[in-house]
């Protein structure tokens, strides 16, 4: 059942596919991009795992149960909003932050970043157990 | 505007060339007498779709689509290789 091209092919693949869903998780907030499309194609890496060689060691891969992660994510977005609900403002008010590293430029990091990360994680989370229940049939 | 400069010419030329062989594609995944021919026609139409992406940020000038470019061609591999699995089971 398992092709030794396709189980090669992944082993490359699988990484790229993390490094472009990453990138496109990290642009989202000033171009396309954000956590829904990035948690898609983090799903879509595992999927492909999952095709090439086996659920079983889909899920070893990922560690965790998608479940954990799903509800991790929801946990992290839901930290982002309340950061604001100290500092006194409205839940989900973005609060940023900027740091200036003298010779490269500044970064800036927000709560709406964190959002972004815990829709990522939600997104990755509840494709994951969808698919791999559904490859297990 | 339309057609002023070499690069729009070519894009013009390219695209219709493209659409045509789109259309082609489609009658193959229509009238497709077998699945494997079907699926066959599917993957190209994804590589085609691709080709069209590039070429229309060519020529809108706007680099941004690449990246819809690139995650069609990631993702239209993945959907070859499940209908290739799919087919090796024997669901016909």
């Amino acid at each position: 059942m398992t092709s030794l091209i396709l189980s090669t092919a992944t082993r490359f693949l699988l990484p790229l596919f993390l490094l472009f869903s990453i990138f496109i998780l990290f642009r989202g907030h000033n171009q396309p991009g954000g956590g829904f499309v990035g948690g898609l194609i983090a799903a879509a890496a595992f999927a492909l795992h999952a095709i090439a060689y086996d659920v079983k060691r889909t899920r070893r891969l990922l560690g965790i149960d998608p479940r954990n992660l799903s509800a991790l994510g929801l946990l992290v977005a839901m930290g982002s909003g309340m950061i604001s609900l100290f500092l006194g403002e409205p839940f989900m008010t973005g609060q940023w932050l900027t740091l200036s590293f003298w010779p490269v430029g500044q970064l800036e990091i927000g709560t709406p970043l964190f959002f972004d990360v815990g829709v990522y994680l939600v997104v990755i989370g509840i494709t994951l157990t969808i698919i791999l229940s559904l490859a297990e049939e | 505007m339309m057609f002023s400069t070499f690069e729009s010419l070519a894009g013009g030329i390219a695209l219709a060339l493209l659409s045509s062989a789109l259309f082609v594609a489609f009658f193959r995944l229509a009238r497709g007498p077998s699945l494997p021919d079907r699926v066959v026609a599917l993957d190209l139409i994804s590589t085609i779709s691709v080709a069209i992406i590039a070429v229309y940020t060519i020529i809108t000038d706007t680099p941004v689509l690449l990246d819809v470019a690139i995650v069609l061609a990631l993702i239209a591999f993945l959907g070859t290789v499940a209908f290739a699995r799919y087919l090796e089971k024997g669901v016909s």
